[in-house]
């Protein structure tokens, strides 16, 4: 009340408890529902807790075990599975997502029906992962229609047995994981490249120079912050690829554990209910993550810093 | 400033990522909890007396065979929801169907699940009728989970004088009592495409072709006759393996060791021989394209299959225009009737449903009379078989079909009954194990690599042990045959 009447007062007033407020939420339920849960997941990485048949083994305490006995099965081999399907697919995804973003926002160009296509491209994002992958596995089954067609126009003698080849099975996941997502990150990039003063362009149009220049020398630096993001939130989602190769090899991850990822490694222990285990594939998980996630970070965000001082050094001369 | 805003901007990220990454664990505990039917709001009043019967009969399975038994033959239904999700009894006692399916021990994990926690669920929710199939029925039956049929439920031994041997076996525990029963017996054989057997062996006779492939030597061989007529001998990688599994040396494991038996590794060879030499068609069990091999477009010889795979799932594949769209079970539609059945190269069994009562049930009254009436009842087993052609557990009345006039339309007028009342009681089941679902389904997946030629052996064998120690932490050492 006093505050009201003193104008000198009401400086003073923080409003920065409103602001805890208004985020308590998110942190309250980031406690309860992922920070516990998460350290749970680490405490009992150091039991020996399974079940066998309707008997309960464990929580025993036995330390490292499930951690040394982790690095003897194969887990660099899913990992390995993991980042090589992660990145043929993010290729052919962050291209066509740049090339796209920047026919999209090409003033020249002036592409018509934009609201049309955006709409397209973001579609395969909202059907579920796990509908998608059933559809791809009737699709490029032995006499599914694609190998029908591709034998009715001659192509194909023998039907190719996608998902009996490494390169097949590994080929349909990348593909789906592109479909999925590109549309997603031309977005984004859409956003990013919007974001650019449009005075940059006029000033280097003027100046004569090509819009492959421009696209390399103004838009790539400029929404490097961006495409930082999406690397990362791409890097996280495919360490964590699941639901598509899951289900397009029906649970199995054939031929010969090549399709077999870090989380269907995981999987295959929490099925079993071997707690222990499932926690030390998960803790492992998380080290990697965080370890490529701060190295992502630190040479976008380096070398982002560069630029700016060599533009800031540019303005002062 | 700058600098603690990047900071923020990091810890939110990791904050981010965390947070991702919990949910992936912490969903996957959770799923398991959520599958329990919902608590029914008519629950009985609690001043009732507690020896009386509680109104909520809760049966988990894992597809709609039992399901389509009880609510066509159980005597006591009154009405059966439209969405077949709950089948309301003359007393009133609502029952309610909880189907998980059976693939990848997906039914077993979620039984257990719930067993394991009977004992703080509500009355109207606690498990009371669970069936469980011939490869991990050891699991629950040696376990306190299931109610001993004579003692807890109070069957009498007259009630189950005519069932056949091997099903009372197999559910007995190591004390001696009897912990399920069931209504069929699933001997095995080899049906056949009659139009098929007339243009690579000359004649459709069921004597006669069990005659050309009465060992694994005249199977090759008619196998091999086949492929040059153009016919694949079988659909594919899977479907001999249960002649092989059920005539092993001992069970899967002992202590936490798993060995492999010999006569698997024949399986093995002889099903990548099949494939090399292309005398099947590269399927899987239950795939589309070895559904379709069953059907008017295929080209395969015959199957491996027991009572209920024929009435069941082979005379629905059958069709051309399935039930579901109109079409009769008759012949004409598809290969109606092309089909016949023989013994086949080995004898075996393949699946079997027993149906159990669960510790902490509140019906007792209701699941005797389920067990009386569906396991024990021979009019209500004679008209079972009559009907849909399904071999039931009752000696006496199958003895009276095989040596009546009964004629199966499907098989071409053949009276299959006759044939599966001579295998019956040559079954074996006593080298089944807790383990044999995981195990079977694991070296199925793991060598089917092979056989498509995308591992060598040893490569296969070293994938089976993978997922064998995956599924089963237990499971310390894997021995293969020298």
């Amino acid at each position: 009340m006093n505050a009201e009447n003193s104008p000198k007062r009401r400086k003073n007033i923080s409003y920065a408890k409103w602001g805890y407020l208004f985020i308590a939420p998110f942190f309250i339920s980031f406690i309860i529902f992922s920070l516990f849960p998460l350290l749970s997941t680490i405490y009992y990485s150091f039991f020996k807790y399974y079940r066998q048949g309707l008997k309960i083994i464990g929580p025993t305490f036995i330390g490292f075990e499930n951690f040394s006995n982790l690095f003897r099965t194969d887990l660099l081999n899913y990992l390995g599975n993991t980042l090589i399907m992660w990145i043929i697919g993010f290729i052919p995804q962050i291209t066509v997502a740049l090339l796209l973003a920047a026919w999209f926002t090409n003033q020249r160009l002036h592409l018509r029906g934009q609201g049309f296509f955006k709409t397209v491209i973001y579609m395969p994002n909202l059907i579920m992962a796990s509908a998608f992958a059933m559809l791809f596995f009737a699709l490029f089954s032995d006499n599914g229609p694609v190998n029908g067609s591709l034998q009715a126009l001659g192509i194909l003698s023998q039907p190719f047995r996608f998902l009996a080849s490494v390169t097949g099975t590994r080929g349909l996941i990348c593909f789906m994981n592109f479909l999925m997502w590109f549309g997603n990150t031309t977005i984004l990039l859409m956003a990013a490249i919007m974001g650019v003063d449009p005075g940059l362009y006029e000033a280097a149009e003027i100046d004569g120079a090509t819009s492959n220049q421009m696209f390399w020398r103004i838009t790539i630096p400029l929404i490097r912050p961006i495409m930082a993001y999406v690397l990362i939130t791409s890097l996280i989602g495919g360490l964590q690829m699941f639901d598509v190769p899951q289900i397009l090899t029906n649970g199995a991850g054939n031929p010969d554990r090549s399709a077999t990822t870090m989380i269907m490694y995981l999987n295959n222990h929490m099925y079993s209910k071997n707690y222990g285990m499932a926690g030390a594939v998960s803790t492992v998980l998380f080290l990697i993550c965080a370890i490529l996630c701060f190295l992502v970070y630190f040479i976008m965000s380096g070398s982002n810093d560069s630029v700016k001082k060599e533009r800031k050094g540019g303005v002062h001369k | 400033m700058k600098k603690a805003r990047k900071i923020t901007a990091m810890l939110l990220a990791l904050a981010m990522m965390t947070g991702v990454m919990a949910t992936v664990s912490g969903c996957q505990s959770g799923t398991a909890a959520s599958t329990a039917a919902p608590a029914e709001s008519q629950a009985a009043p609690s001043s009732e007396a507690p020896a009386a019967e509680g109104k909520t009969l809760n049966i988990w399975c894992w597809n709609d065979e039992f399901q389509s038994r009880f609510n066509d033959y159980y005597p006591e239904v009154k009405e059966v929801a439209k969405d077949k999700s709950t089948t309301t009894l003359n007393d009133g006692t609502v029952v309610k169907w909880t189907i998980n399916p059976n693939d990848n021990n997906n039914y077993q994990n979620k039984l257990d699940q719930a067993l394991l926690s009977q004992e703080s669920a509500a009355a109207d929710d606690k498990i009371d009728i669970f069936l469980v199939e011939a490869d991990y029925a050891l699991k629950y039956v040696d376990s306190e989970y299931t109610l001993d049929v004579k003692k807890d439920i109070g069957l009498e031994d007259s009630d189950l004088s005519n069932q056949y041997q091997y099903t009372q076996d197999i559910v007995t525990d190591k004390n001696g009592a009897l912990k399920g029963t069931t209504w069929q017996a699933t001997p095995g054989l080899f049906a056949y495409r009659r139009s098929i057997a007339k243009a690579v062996l000359g004649t459709d006779d069921p004597t006669k072709v069990q005659e050309a492939l009465s060992d694994w030597d005249k199977f090759n061989s008619v196998a091999a006759q086949a492929s040059t007529k153009g016919y694949k001998m079988l659909s594919g990688y899977d479907d001999s393996y249960r002649t092989f599994s059920n005539n092993v040396s001992a069970p899967w494991v002992t202590d936490t060791t798993a060995t492999v038996d010999p006569n698997l590794m024949n399986w093995v060879k002889q099903t990548k021989e099949y494939t090399d030499k292309g005398y099947n068609n590269k399927t899987s069990l239950w795939d589309d394209k070895w559904q379709a091999d069953q059907g008017p477009s295929g080209k395969v010889f015959g199957f491996f299959y027991s009572t209920w795979g024929i009435n069941f799932t082979l005379l629905g594949n059958s069709l051309k225009t399935p039930v579901a769209e109109g079409g009769k079970e008759e012949v004409g539609n598809g290969v109606y009737g092309d089909y016949a059945v023989c013994q086949g190269p080995q004898s075996y069994y393949w699946g079997g449903t027993w149906i159990c009562g669960a510790k902490g049930s509140d019906n007792l009254g209701t699941i005797k009379n389920v067990m009386k009436s569906l396991t024990s009842d021979s009019t209500i087993m004679k008209k079972i078989t009559t009907d849909t052609q399904d071999y039931t557990n009752n000696k006496a009345a199958m003895e009276e079909i095989a040596n009546s006039d009964f004629k199966s339309a499907f098989l071409g007028g053949q009276n299959h009954i006759k044939l599966f009342a001579e295998v019956a009681p040559k079954i074996d089941m006593s080298n089944a194990g807790p383990y044999d679902q995981g195990m079977n389904e694991s070296l199925q997946k793991s060598f089917k690599d092979y056989f498509n030629g995308s591992v060598d052996l040893e490569k296969a064998k070293a994938n089976f042990e993978k997922t064998v120690k995956e599924k089963y932490p237990e499971i310390t050492e894997i021995k293969w045959p020298s």
